[in-house]
C-alpha cells in the first residue's frame, strides 16, 4: 500500500469561487477519501426571520446568494402567498418566471466560465462572461440591480417591463443564441477540452438516486425531475422539456447546463409571447397564520423553501434547503477514485455555492 | 485537425476586433433610468414621520422628530428602495449614481425647515373653549359625588 498524504484544500484556492474546504487524503496521485468543511461564510439570515417583518424579510432572504437572488426571494414569496392562500396576478406570474429564467441564463454562463478556468481555458473563460454581462445589462435595465434585484413583494411584483423592454430583451436573446451556439461547439467538440471532460467523475444513475442529487448533477445521470413541471408561477402555461443525458459524467453535465441555457431562452420567448397584461400585484391584509412549503428548479437544483408564522409580523420559523448541500454527498462520493489533478474540476460541476448552503 | 482548431476563429475576431469593455472612465457608464445607485430626499416635504428608518432592513436611516433631521448611513444602505416605496409623502427618490468609496463610514443628514409657528387662537374661541372644559369637569364632580 502507498503512503496516505492528507492535503488540505480549501477554503481559498484559485478555482474555488467560493469558500468550501476539503482534506484529501491521497494514495500516490490518487483521492482516497475526502472530508469536507464547511462554516466560512454562515451569516444567520434564517434567524433574521424573527426580527423583521415578514414583508421586508424578503430583502433579507433574497441576499442568501448573489447568483440565484432572484429565486431565494420568489422562493419565499410563493411560500408566504400559500400561508395567505392568494392568487397573485398573472402578468406578476409570468413576469417572474421570466425573471428566474434569466437568472438560470446568467448562473449557468458563470458557470461554463469556471468550468473553461478550471481546465485552463481562460479565452473561453472570458467568453462566457462577456455574454453573461449582457444579461446582468438586461436585469439592470429591467429591475434597477445587477445582482440583487429587490422586485418580489408578497402578493406579486414591483416592477413591471413594458412590451417595449421584453421584445428588445427577446432581440438580446436571440443575439446571444446565435453567439452561444459558436461556443457550446467548443465546449462539446473541442479536443482539449472533451479530454479533461469525458469519463471523470462518474455518477451513476442508482447512486444519484440514493446520494439524494438533485438539478443538473441529477438529469445528468439520466433522472427526469425538474421542479419546473410541477407548474409554479406560470412554467404550467409553457412547454417545458427536460433536459437529461446518460453519460453521468463532467462531460454530461456541461452538455446538460449548456441545453438548458437554450431552454432558457426558449422558454423566455415563450412566456414574452403569452404575458397577459394586468394588475402587477395584489393586496395583502393582515399578518400571516400557519406554516407552508413551496418548492422550486434553481439554476442548481430543487431548493424548497419552509415558512412558519403564528399570527405576528414576525415568522416563527424560515428554512431554506439550498441544492448545493444536497450535491455534497454526491461530490464527496465522486471525489473518492479520482484523480488529484481532476479534483477542481470535480467541485465544480456540482456548481457549488457555500453562501447559499450556509446562509 | 479541425476539433482541435476549434476555438480559432475566435481567438482571431478578438484579434482584430474592438475591446468589448469601455475605456472608463474616458468614456462614461451610462447608467438605465431604473438603476437604484443611492437614495437621495426632498427634504422639504418630509413629515419625519419614520416610517422609512422603520421599514430599512438594514437599519441605516434615522430620524429624528425633534430636531427634524433625516439621516442615511451610505455605507449602511442597500438599495432595496423599500423607504422609496414606503415613503407617504413620496419624498424619497433613487437616483442611479452610487455612493462615492471613501475611507470614512460617511453619515448623510439632511436638516428640515423649522415647522411654521402655530397660529395664535381668537381669544373669544379660547375662552370659550376653557369655560366649556370647566363645566365638562364640575358635571363629572356632581356625577361621582351622586355615585358615591
Amino acid at each position: 500500500m502507498a503512503n496516505r498524504t492528507i492535503v488540505p484544500f480549501g477554503p481559498q484556492h484559485p478555482v474555488l469561487p467560493e469558500p468550501v474546504h476539503l482534506d484529501l487524503v491521497l494514495e500516490d496521485e490518487k483521492v482516497v477519501e475526502a472530508i469536507p468543511k464547511i462554516g466560512y461564510v454562515h451569516r444567520g439570515l434564517e434567524k433574521l426571520v424573527e426580527k423583521r417583518d415578514f414583508n421586508d424579510y424578503v430583502y433579507v432572504i433574497e441576499r442568501t446568494c448573489g447568483i440565484c437572488s432572484f429565486m431565494h426571494g420568489m422562493g419565499y414569496v410563493e411560500a408566504m402567498e400559500r400561508i395567505f392562500d392568494t392568487e397573485i396576478p398573472d402578468r406578476a406570474k409570468y413576469l417572474r418566471t421570466i425573471w428566474a429564467e434569466m437568472s438560470r441564463i446568467h448562473s449557468h454562463l458563470l458557470w461554463l466560465g469556471l468550468l473553461a478556468d478550471a481546465f485552463g481555458f481562460e479565452a473561453l473563460f472570458y467568453q462566457c462572461w462577456r455574454m453573461r454581462e449582457h444579461v446582468l445589462d438586461m436585469f439592470e435595465e429591467s429591475t434597477g440591480g445587477r445582482v440583487i434585484f429587490s422586485v418580489n413583494k408578497i402578493g406579486g411584483v414591483m416592477k413591471d417591463m413594458p412590451t417595449e423592454m421584453l421584445a428588445g430583451f427577446v432581440n438580446n436573446f436571440n443575439e446571444m443564441e446565435k453567439e452561444l451556439k459558436k461556443l457550446t461547439d467548443v465546449f462539446l467538440s473541442d479536443y482539449t477540452v472533451e479530454s479533461r471532460l469525458r469519463g471523470v467523475g462518474l455518477l451513476t444513475k442508482d447512486e444519484a438516486i440514493e446520494l439524494g442529487a438533485v438539478g443538473p448533477m441529477m438529469r445528468a445521470s439520466g433522472i427526469e425531475i425538474d421542479t419546473r413541471t410541477l407548474g409554479y408561477a406560470a412554467y404550467s402555461d409553457l412547454d417545458v422539456n427536460i433536459i437529461t443525458s446518460n453519460e453521468c459524467d463532467c462531460y454530461a453535465r456541461c452538455e446538460v447546463r449548456i441545453k438548458e441555457i437554450f431552454q432558457s431562452i426558449d422558454l423566455i420567448r415563450q412566456a414574452v409571447a403569452k404575458i397577459p397584461q394586468g394588475e402587477l400585484s395584489v393586496a395583502i391584509k393582515g399578518n400571516p397564520n400557519g406554516e407552508a412549503f413551496a418548492r422550486m428548479e434553481q439554476p442548481r437544483g430543487e431548493a424548497i423553501y419552509y415558512c412558519r408564522a403564528n399570527g405576528s409580523k414576525f415568522l416563527e420559523r424560515t428554512r431554506v434547503r439550498t441544492p448545493t448541500f444536497t450535491n455534497l454527498t454526491p461530490m464527496i462520493h465522486t471525489l473518492k477514485g479520482a484523480e488529484f489533478a481532476d479534483v477542481p474540476l470535480l467541485i465544480l460541476t456540482i456548481d457549488p455555492c457555500i453562501s447559499c448552503t450556509e446562509r | 485537425m479541425a476539433v482541435i482548431m476549434k476555438f480559432t476563429k475566435f481567438a482571431l475576431k478578438n484579434l482584430f476586433s474592438k475591446p468589448v469593455t469601455k475605456n472608463y472612465p474616458m468614456q462614461p457608464r451610462e447608467y438605465p433610468e431604473r438603476t437604484r445607485g443611492s437614495v437621495q430626499i426632498n427634504i422639504d416635504d418630509c413629515l419625519f414621520c419614520g416610517m422609512c428608518a422603520k421599514r430599512c432592513p438594514s437599519g441605516a436611516i434615522t430620524v429624528d422628530r425633534a430636531e427634524r433631521t433625516w439621516s442615511i448611513d451610505r455605507m449602511g444602505c442597500v438599495q432595496c428602495e423599500n423607504c422609496v416605496n414606503t415613503c407617504p409623502k413620496k419624498c424619497l427618490h433613487t437616483d442611479v449614481m452610487y455612493t462615492e468609496p471613501g475611507y470614512d463610514k460617511k453619515t448623510d443628514t439632511f436638516r428640515g425647515a423649522p415647522p411654521p409657528p402655530k397660529p395664535a387662537m381668537d381669544p373669544e374661541k379660547l375662552a370659550a373653549l376653557k369655560a366649556a372644559a370647566a363645566a365638562k369637569k364640575a358635571a363629572a364632580a356632581k356625577a361621582a359625588q351622586t355615585k358615591e
